[in-house]
């Protein structure tokens, strides 16, 4: 089957089976920010968005997202990058396998929210899990990223 | 992991309708998040995304909410959150997290009459009926009762009405089932007490909802609901909690959601 979308601001035409799922679709073209975990749709891992909505590609069908808005974070590296940069000087990165995602969902956050509050951060990003650095130096990266408040 | 066959997108209900009922396997494709947890091999698989099924609209005194509306849009809508203390939006947010309730539906919840299913215990609470493509209009109720059959959940209706409604519920962990969940309502003289997550699917205690409609609420009214209810609804044991603690629980729920209730009405 074969679908099209625009992929990070670019038009691109896939073959893909009629039951395979984006986050495969996406690493099968070399987009290896999308990572695969917990296959249970709980992790946040393989976020990416969906005409601008975080959502899991382990979860959404690649045929559902013909003629859509595909972002992953290669399409967004400059902002990416400079959250990152906030991460890694609070000390919250270590083995970065769920960065990606968690950026993501950030960036989606940033977008979303105005002046959101630590319990609204929190909440938004409950479905981002991480198991080595813990939460605490992502909640003070994402405040000091977003400009709120330390507490 | 499920397995199809094939897929269609069709643009038309009775084109889908036609499909699903072709042969004993096809299905439709809701959000996926539960479907892809099983080993369902799916002939064809019919997904409503083309058929413009993703909508919250007031119109005559009712809320419709489409069978394909996510979650998440029922968290955020402005008029879900004003309406009936903002149960249904109460009822959601907590499950899993932003990116999951962007992809799952509302009609994929309802239909599949999930037992651990949140919505369903908030919605019983109010007045909705679901909306069938071939079945018609029923109330909720009544829909849960009948045999699973084949159909299409085209819409929710929800009468806007003065109804005050609560939503409670506890989890072993954040993003977890609910061990058990509990909806109060009360509408003019009216109490409805549901329990879901028992583990099986969520059912209104109408004896001890008329109970409670009969005093006045009274402290000693309140706790007499609360074990009323325990009493008439059946519990059962899975793994995330045995029939006595969700007995147990059931009654701590059902006070403080009717107390909850009470709070609202005097504000």
């Amino acid at each position: 089957m074969q679908i099209t979308l625009t992929l990070n601001d670019k038009l691109v035409t896939w073959d893909v089976d009629k039951d395979e799922f984006l986050a495969d679709t996406l690493r099968s073209h070399g987009l290896l920010s999308v990572k695969k975990a917990c296959e249970t749709s709980c992790c946040g891992l393989c976020t990416v968005w969906l005409e601008g909505k975080s959502i899991l590609s382990c979860t959404v069908l690649s045929v559902r997202v013909h003629g859509k808005k595909i972002t992953t974070i290669e399409g967004v590296s400059r902002e990416a990058e400079e959250f990152a940069r906030v991460l890694t000087a609070e000390g919250s990165e270590q083995c970065g396998f769920c960065s990606p995602g968690f950026i993501m969902n950030v960036l989606a956050m940033k977008n979303e929210l105005i002046n959101p509050s630590e319990e609204e951060i929190i909440h938004y990003l409950t479905g981002n899990l991480c198991r080595c650095t813990g939460y605490m130096g992502q909640l003070r990266a994402v405040k000091t990223y977003l400009g709120v408040a330390q507490v | 992991m499920f397995s199809l066959n094939d897929l269609v997108q069709p643009e038309e209900l009775e084109t889908a309708y036609q499909i699903l009922t072709d042969k004993r396997n096809n299905t439709i494709l809701g959000g996926c998040a539960f479907l892809k947890m099983g080993s369902k091999r799916i002939g064809t698989a019919v997904d409503l995304s083309n058929l413009k099924l993703s909508y919250i609209n007031e119109t005559d005194g009712y809320i419709e909410i489409g069978s394909m509306t996510s979650l998440r849009e029922l968290e955020t809508h402005p008029l879900l959150k004003e309406s009936f203390n903002g149960v249904l939006p109460k009822s959601v947010r907590n499950i899993i997290g932003v990116q999951f309730r962007n992809c799952v539906t509302v009609g994929a919840s309802v239909y599949a009459k999930y037992g651990f299913s949140d919505l369903i215990t908030a919605l019983l609470v109010l007045d909705t009926e679901v909306e069938l493509f071939k079945g018609g209009r029923m109330p909720l109720v009544d829909f849960l009762k009948r045999p699973k059959g084949k159909d299409i959940l085209v819409k929710l209706w929800i009468k806007l009405d003065n109804c005050i409604a609560t939503y409670l519920n506890l989890k072993n962990s954040a993003s977890d089932y609910s061990v058990l969940n509990v909806a109060v309502s009360k509408l003019d003289e009216r109490w409805t007490i549901v329990v879901g997550a028992r583990p099986r699917r969520a059912a209104i205690a109408t004896n001890a909802s008329a109970a409670l409609a009969k005093g006045t609420q009274s402290a000693a009214e309140i706790e007499d609901a609360a074990q009323k209810t325990a009493e008439e609804l059946s519990f059962g044991t899975n793994m995330r909690g045995t029939a006595v603690y969700r007995k147990a629980l059931c009654k701590v729920l059902v006070k403080r959601a009717i107390m909850e209730v009470l709070r609202c009405k005097s504000h």
